[in-house]
């Protein structure tokens, strides 16, 4: 029988043991509170994703209780905050896939000619005003962006296409947010890449020169791919930046989930529609407001099985070089 | 191997090298074409906005009328949403970097938190509004207020105060670690008077770079609820609020001109505060750096 005085022995002992592990113990015991608050400061990131898994799993939960999956993934049609409520998301995908393939389209090449210009031609002093002069770009808000989108890009993509006369591009238009977030993730994509095609090691380059390698040889036919694995890490990586982007998509792309790849017409990426309900007045708890949850759910998904993938790619095909 | 005259060779060669020209030059325009973009961008922003920027600007409310609307209300939202997020991310960002470098043995469940972190980073900021929304907003009961709106903020900083904290403290070595021992000093003692000061620098400028992040961030405080016109200043923790960036967002979203040229100033303000506290960032950093080697 366990006699209660026991057991509060026993808690006491055990509260000792934990607290002294010496007999200067008042030399320790700060030291163990000190590693036990450091300890709570290190798992308050591990809560944050159980928060944001659990948070967007139960809540989609509930709405997949009225929606059935199936229609949720392969409808075409997303019209929850109309009175005849269709919940199909692809036009969402097929508006983000339209912005974020868009941007990568102008972000690579550039990105890409920019990395190799960093780490192949631009003399040292040049490079190191260029490069902080580009990560500039990185740092300016996305909202901003829309700004410059919506104010400055679109107006001359419509004039442009005014005199041409053989498209028409709305005032809110996938094209524009596409090339103005392809500038965004530009800084992205080169440093990277650059980060990538300087760890390869001189002397290859210089085993290449010896066989009398011009530069372009050098830079396309050794550099590049034994950075390639870091190129297409950081590929994939600014592709998933660009699918969570909000603001430049809200503010410039529209906010009609058509189910589309027509660049001119005005659409809705999966990030807008969440800012759009967000600002409306849709009330919480409705079913109409639980599309978020769902929509949020996809993206989380999709960017994170991008990241884990490009993560993948590093570890994987990395060419190490003693 | 085949043997070729040599005029074939210098006509050969002559094509290489003008291929390697062209290709020069093609990098150099790609370079042209980014920055050009920037310089746009700015001048853009510059030419339409500078004749707004004045004190009353700066101190007026927003309004119906784009003339007389103001940013005073965003403004302090802003300081006051982005000082609690910088603080909070600061606190826990640094404690956990130390105790990931300095205590965690190398397991299985440092690895986790070490992935756990690093695909944080990744998550979109908008995902961190649903959270906010959920968590702070509703679950904690805190209302759509300016705690919620830093607490959401604090949690996207978060990862980036951790790696950058991590990299500082890694890159300080070991002797100076086992040169405190050697003196007796315990393991706290070690990093408080050795190690900490050492890594100050890269710390700061971490958090430097995460509070220039949340300060731009917009979307993650729409969806956890910050209003977009707000007439009075935050007078409380707890009162409703709304930041600079959903401020400039509401009147890029209108079709009137001068809501637009608004949108510009409001822009202009934004940037300058940013510039400044990179520019705080460097002048701190040099500073540490220099009292470090003297």
């Amino acid at each position: 029988m366990v006699r209660p005085e026991n057991t509060l022995n026993r808690v006491v002992a055990v509260a000792k043991s934990w607290f002294s592990i010496s007999p200067k113990w008042n030399k320790y015991l700060p030291e163990r509170i000190i590693k036990t608050v450091l300890f709570l400061c290190s798992i308050v990131s591990i809560f944050t994703t159980i928060g944001i898994v659990s948070v967007l799993i139960f809540e989609a939960a509930l709405f997949f209780q009225e929606v059935s999956i199936f229609e949720f993934l392969t409808g075409t049609k997303w019209t929850p905050l109309f009175a005849s409520k269709r919940f199909g998301i692809l036009p969402l995908v097929t508006g983000t896939l339209l912005t974020s393939v868009g941007a990568m389209f102008v972000a690579l090449p550039l990105g890409l000619l920019s990395a190799i210009y960093l780490s192949e031609y631009a003399p040292d002093r040049l490079r190191r005003i260029l490069k902080p002069i580009l990560e500039v770009l990185a740092g300016v808000p996305t909202v901003v962006y829309g700004y410059f989108a919506l104010l400055f890009v679109t107006p001359i993509l419509r004039s442009i296409a005014d005199q041409v006369s053989f498209v028409e591009i709305s005032v809110f238009n996938g094209l524009s947010a596409s090339i103005v977030m392809g500038i965004m993730i530009l800084p992205m994509v080169s440093s990277l890449s650059e980060d990538a095609m300087r760890s390869a090691p001189r002397s290859l380059r210089e085993g290449a020169y010896a066989l009398g390698s011009t530069k372009l040889e050098v830079s396309t036919r050794v550099v590049i791919p034994a950075a390639l694995s870091g190129i297409v890490a950081a590929f994939i990586l600014s592709m998933s930046r660009a699918i969570g982007e909000t603001m430049i998509v809200t503010v410039a792309a529209g906010q009609n989930p058509n189910f589309t790849l027509n660049p001119f017409v005005p659409i809705e990426t999966m990030t807008a529609y969440i800012v759009q309900v967000s600002l409306g007045d849709t009330p919480t708890g409705t079913l109409a407001f639980k599309t978020i949850f769902a929509v949020g759910l996809s993206l989380f998904v999709i960017t994170l099985a991008m990241n884990l993938f490009s993560q993948f790619i590093v570890r994987r095909f990395r060419e190490v070089y003693e | 191997m085949a043997v070729i005259s040599q005029g074939e060779f210098r006509r050969r060669m002559n094509r290489r090298k003008l291929e390697g020209h062209i290709f020069h030059a093609l990098c150099l325009l790609a370079i042209l074409i980014a920055l050009s973009m920037l310089g746009a961008l700015l001048l853009n922003i510059a030419s339409e906005g500078i004749m707004r920027v004045n004190w009353s600007f700066i101190t007026s409310f927003p309004s119906r009328h784009p003339e007389q609307a103001g940013i005073q209300a965003a403004l302090l939202g802003s300081i006051y949403v982005v000082t609690l997020a910088g603080a909070l991310a600061f606190i826990f960002g640094v404690g956990a970097a130390i105790y990931l470098e300095e205590y965690a043995a190398r397991n299985w469940f440092a690895r986790i938190i070490q992935i756990n972190i690093s695909n944080l980073a990744g998550v979109p900021s908008i995902v961190y509004g649903i959270l906010g929304l959920e968590i702070f907003v509703r679950y904690l009961a805190l209302g759509k207020s300016v705690i919620a709106g830093g607490l959401t903020l604090a949690l996207l900083a978060l990862p980036i105060v951790i790696i950058a904290s991590e990299e500082a403290i890694r890159a300080v070595p070991s002797s100076i670690r086992e040169g405190g021992y050697a003196l007796g000093a315990t393991r706290w003692q070690a990093i408080w008077n050795l190690v900490l000061p050492q890594a100050f620098p890269g710390i700061l400028t971490g958090v430097i770079l995460a509070v220039s992040r949340a300060i731009g961030e917009t979307a993650p405080l729409i969806v956890m609820g910050a209003l977009t016109f707000v007439p009075f200043a935050p007078d409380s923790p707890l009162s409703r609020f709304t930041v600079l960036p959903i401020q400039i967002f509401n009147w890029v979203s209108r079709p009137q001109e001068g809501f637009h040229q608004a949108a510009a100033a409001g822009i202009i303000v934004l940037l300058v505060l940013l510039l400044s506290m990179n520019a705080v960032a460097v002048l701190l950093r040099n500073k540490f750096q220099n009292r470090l080697e003297g």
